[in-house]
């Protein structure tokens, strides 16, 4: 389907520009070969399953019966006066917006003062990115000890002089430190992506700069952020996606408590398939998921990706 | 460049150390806050029982003893076997499709480029959890389950990594492509000879991630392999601690999590100084 | 990407999802289509096969349990000696992670894999019920009467529509494990046999520091753990409430004031007498294990934990205390035969089947795992009714209950809730009851309307 569009995009150029055939020819074969293959990779594993869950939707499905009868909308009726899945949608905002931003910030500071020293940098890498490495489930077990009633972090309060705190048992706390956990994870990635997105931006830049009596400040938002930009916009794509789908360490940190207070619309989405059996409700609640990445993703890409001025 | 530098140093010298010594600092805070529950799980794996509830870092007594209960206990070699070969085929696979890929979508310009990316990008929207029972279909259909392939097959070609490269590939100055053209290089040698080196450090990072998000993998090779001996690191660990979490024994859980990160933590040391080679080599500075 | 592109880019990826969309929903509709085709195709070469090979060919089934070590060897040794007794007959044990048993099921049974033999927990079997999958116990092997002859009464759990879909080999109790140390030290000379007797004790042996924080727990309390069972079969029937209507379709815990009386007991622990609190020590289990509570409530599974990783521990194990009346909860892991097992298969299972739930089987079973026998005339031998730690389990069996549950996940989510309400929240504990049995008697309400839909 994608590469008939392809060609006939093909063809109208070619009649275009019947002079250089042969140079279009070599070029458009060259397109079709490096994008043909992925894209009928996609279809097959990534397309068919993802139209499969939309199929499901409208369809009643327990998992373990072979029958699926169609059931129109009723699904999504069901899951929007859930008011379960109406709190799942709004904390998987909430994890978007202190997840992203913290992550991006945190994973851009982290980058840039690397950048600055020269001493010690490899060593410095390689811790920032541990976290990253580390199984979710192992981390999550060492936070939930650290955070514990008679932990480690109520301890350090106690001798301070302060009220040991709930941390995970409160529905005002849990989400917060969840989030935390996730940005202390991924430092490591958002770190080594803008430290390669800075080892691209040329030297010279900044030598003219200095001699021009730019200050500190004035450099970075001035080159570093505007040539940054493509990797920005990767990595707030890219957050706000997986923060969207914030999953693992929700289950094994808080499993959606307090109170449902770290419910996800993943976490929800599974509890419905895996733990109820009800498919047709989870994929409901998965369609929604997907139009609000989608949704997101669109604006950002509109938004953010602005063409640079060199 | 380094003249201009050492114009700017001298003249604010003080300044300037105070400077670097606060970065150093900064670095340092955050070294703890990095290490921090990263070293109690190693702490902890090399715990007496009766002291896992002690708060403090360093072990009153420290005993190896759990490492070797595990390695009596799982196969871990198997695994580890198992987790290298699919995450190094795996990479492979994701860094010639995905820099390709990321190289047509960043320097060509053809009508349907935009939904092309779309496309590509609209696949990483929906979880993985959704996605594992067609998956299965398809692996059972195919006879895949309980083996590397079918470990594998989900992500030969990831959009992650696309999109990666095209947000690098962007950078790369078309004129230096045009002249390629010009010259005659054809555009496979193009891609090869001029575009990719160009962006050595991106396939490092690239390479470095893919490998990791390989190994860490977890939902999908639970569901797709039965046998013990076919098993990954992280499923693994997971059927081994299963027990284990019933009498809450940290110990042992904490130290196969310690033993299944190591290789990874020793492959990133390696990849190092890959990366500072690659940069080196590059001649981007 | 350019402005006008973009909007142009949208338009054309819609149409080529609608585009997408039907080839899609055909081709996805067509697996479907393979699906139900495979089945029946399955279900007309199975009975052909078993003509032709009565009982002289080798049938092959499969046993899903979950993986925990002990059980996951025992069976092993039991598929051996159970094939020496039937040659024609192989078993083959799969294992699955406890926390992913569901999923795996779920994922591997809509493509058409699925176990000659399940083993499930009490509280999944009217989920597996509903969707249809399995199939009631064959009466000629398992005879309703004679379930409910010789084994105890709280099987009747899986006891669905008239007919047992599941049978145990092994069932657990709760019971009052104590740490005797601690006893010694608050010089407690008596174990506690009614309420009042208990939350007097957990006082007495609660330990506090300068602070105020808890360094020992009177009795641990954890809502996510046992108290949602201690409720239910426990606190509730002792104070002369009812859990459930004789139909399983109404919760009855608001009709009697016993209901909230027994909620509240159970909340003053925390709130009122203070002596233990959720999350001390990861939970109940792990602080008892490790000597930060003196009484906890928990299972007889728990014995064999203790015994492995807690030797030391020097404990006791006593009846629950009671109330109006003697009342204990109690749970089990049954097997049961999916829909699709059908003839020589059917046969062989069924035979397994006994064999599980054989005498010797049960006896090796109380020995190795450390559950207690389902069955009356063997849990009754005074070999295990005059064991130390097994005694006070057994004796219970009489009285024990296990009720029935929709979906044990998600109704320990709203009991667990519910407490937090009061907690955290600081909402009144009445109020928190009745929202509970409000949202309990929904989801049964939802359940039941699915149900009757499908008649």
């Amino acid at each position: 389907m994608l590469t008939h569009v392809i060609r006939l995009t093909a063809r109208k150029s070619r009649e275009l520009f019947r002079v250089r055939l042969s140079y279009q020819t070599q070029r458009y074969l060259f397109i079709y070969i490096v994008l043909g293959i992925p894209l009928l990779y996609f279809l097959s594993t990534r397309m068919l399953p993802i139209f499969y869950a939309f199929n499901v939707s409208v369809r009643e499905w327990n998992l373990l019966s072979s029958e699926k009868p169609f059931v129109g909308f009723e699904n999504f009726s069901t899951i929007f006066s859930d008011e379960i899945f109406s709190k799942s949608i709004l904390n998987t905002f909430k994890f978007v917006l202190i997840g992203v931003p913290g992550q991006l910030i945190a994973g851009l500071a982290v980058a840039l003062l690397l950048q600055s020293i020269y001493r010690f940098r490899g060593f410095f890498r390689t811790i920032y990115f541990i976290p990253y490495v580390t199984s979710i489930v192992a981390v999550s077990w060492v936070f939930r000890w650290i955070l514990m009633r008679n932990g480690w972090l109520n301890e350090v309060l106690l001798q301070l002089g302060i009220e040991p705190q709930l941390f995970l048992q409160s529905p005002r706390q849990a989400l917060i430190l969840v989030t935390l956990t996730m940005i202390w994870q991924s430092i490591g990635f958002q770190m080594l992506v803008f430290m390669t997105g800075l080892e691209a931006i040329p030297r010279m830049y900044y030598e003219a700069a200095s001699i021009d009596g730019a200050s500190g400040w004035r450099k970075f938002v001035h080159i570093t952020l505007p040539l940054l930009n493509p990797v920005i916009v990767f990595s707030a794509v890219i957050g706000v996606i997986s923060y969207l789908q914030s999953f693992g360490q929700v289950l094994s940190m808080t499993n959606g408590g307090p109170l449902n207070s770290t419910t996800t619309m993943v976490l929800y989405i599974y509890n419905l398939a895996f733990q109820q059996f009800k498919m047709g409700r989870a994929a409901a609640a998965t369609v929604v998921l997907f139009a609000i990445i989608l949704v997101l993703t669109l604006l950002q890409l509109k938004v953010l990706n602005k063409k640079v001025e060199y | 460049m380094s003249s201009a530098r050492e114009v700017q140093g001298s003249k604010r010298l003080p300044v300037k150390k105070l400077h670097t010594a606060l970065i150093y600092l900064l670095l340092i805070i955050g070294v703890g806050i990095m290490l921090f529950p990263f070293l109690w799980m190693v702490a902890t794996s090399f715990k007496i029982p009766q002291d896992v509830y002690n708060l403090s870092l360093i072990p009153e007594t420290i005993t190896f003893d759990n490492y070797a209960t595990i390695f009596k206990k799982a196969p871990f070699g198997d695994w580890i076997k198992n987790t290298l070969i699919i995450s190094l085929i795996g990479t492979a696979t994701v860094v010639i499709f995905d820099t390709a890929a990321g190289y047509v979508l960043a320097k060509f310009s053809f009508i349907g480029k935009q939904v092309i990316f779309l496309i590509i990008i609209s696949t990483i929207m929906v979880p993985t959890e959704m996605l594992i029972i067609p998956w299965y279909l398809i692996a059972n259909e195919f006879g895949w389950s309980d083996t590397n392939w079918g470990v594998l097959f989900p992500s030969i070609i990831t959009a992650f990594g696309i999109f990666l490269m095209r947000q690098f590939m962007d950078s790369i100055p078309s004129e230096l492509l045009d002249a390629a053209r010009i010259d005659g290089l054809n555009e496979w040698r193009i891609l090869l000879n001029i575009a990719i080196p160009l962006v050595k450090p991106a396939i490092v990072t690239l390479i470095i991630l893919t490998f990791i998000g390989n190994w860490n993998q977890f939902i999908w090779p639970l569901i797709v392999l039965q046998t013990e001996e076919k098993f990954t690191l992280p499923v693994g660990i997971v059927y081994f601690s299963s027990e284990l979490k019933d009498t809450s024994n940290w110990i042992l859980i904490m130290a196969g999590t310690t033993i299944s990160i190591a290789p990874l933590i020793l492959l990133f040391l390696i990849f190092q100084k890959q990366i500072i080679r690659g940069i080196a080599l590059s001649g981007m500075k | 990407m350019q402005n006008k592109k973009g909007i142009k880019s949208i338009t054309t990826l819609l149409a080529i999802i609608l585009v997408l969309a039907g080839c899609s929903s055909n081709s996805s509709g067509s697996s479907n289509d393979k699906k139900e085709n495979a089945k029946p195709s399955n279900a007309a070469t199975e009975p052909t096969a078993s003509e032709k090979s009565e009982p002289e060919k080798e049938v092959s089934i499969e046993y899903w349990q979950y993986e925990f070590p002990a059980k996951v060897e025992l069976i092993d040794e039991l598929i051996t000696e159970f094939q020496t007794l039937h040659p024609n007959i192989k078993v083959k044990q799969t294992n699955f992670p406890y926390d992913q048993y569901n999923q795996k099921v779920a994922t591997l049974v809509p493509a058409g894999k699925g176990p000659d033999i399940i083993n499930l927990y009490y509280g999944w079997l009217p989920k597996y019920v509903a969707a249809g999958y399995l199939q009631p116990l064959p009466q000629d092997s398992f005879p309703t009467a004679e379930i409910e002859k010789d084994y105890y009464p709280l099987v009747e759990a899986a006891k669905i529509d008239g007919s047992y879909y599941a049978i145990p080999t092994a069932v657990r109790t709760l019971a009052l494990f104590y740490n005797k140390d601690l006893l010694d030290k608050a010089q407690i000379k008596e174990l506690p046999t009614t309420w009042e007797q208990l939350v007097e004790d957990s006082i007495k042996l609660t330990e506090k520091d300068a602070k105020g924080q808890f360094v020992v727990e009177g009795l641990a309390w954890e809502p996510g753990a046992q108290l949602h069972h201690w409720y239910r079969d426990g606190l509730l029937p002792q104070a002369g409430g009812q859990d459930l209507s004789e139909d399983r379709r109404k919760i009855l815990w608001a009709d009697t004031p016993a209901g909230l009386e027994a909620f509240q007991y159970l909340l003053d622990f925390a709130i009122k007498h203070k002596v233990g609190i959720n999350g001390f020590y990861e939970n109940d289990s792990n602080a008892f294990m490790n000597g930060f509570a003196a009484l906890n409530i928990d299972g007889s599974f728990r014995l064999g934990s203790i015994k492995k990783d807690f030797a030391n521990l020097n404990f006791g194990v006593a009846p629950l205390p009671s109330y109006k009346a003697q009342s204990t909860p109690s749970s089990f892991w049954a097997n049961a035969i999916p829909k699709n097992v059908e003839g020589d298969k059917l046969k062989a299972a069924t035979e397994f089947l006994k064999f599980l739930t054989s005498k010797e089987v049960q006896e090796k079973w109380v020995d190795r795992i450390g559950e207690l026998p389902a069955q009356k005339a063997v849990a009754s031998q005074d070999k295990y009714v005059k064991d130390e730690k097994l005694g006070p389990f057994i004796t219970q069996l009489d009285h024990s209950r296990a009720h029935f549950f929709i979906d044990e996940t998600q109704e320990k989510t709203l009991f667990v809730d519910a407490t937090n309400e009061v907690l955290v929240n600081h909402v009144s504990v009445e109020k928190a009851f009745n929202d509970l049995v409000a949202k309990v008697q929904k989801l049964y309400d939802d359940y039941w309307a699915e149900v009757d839909k499908k008649k």
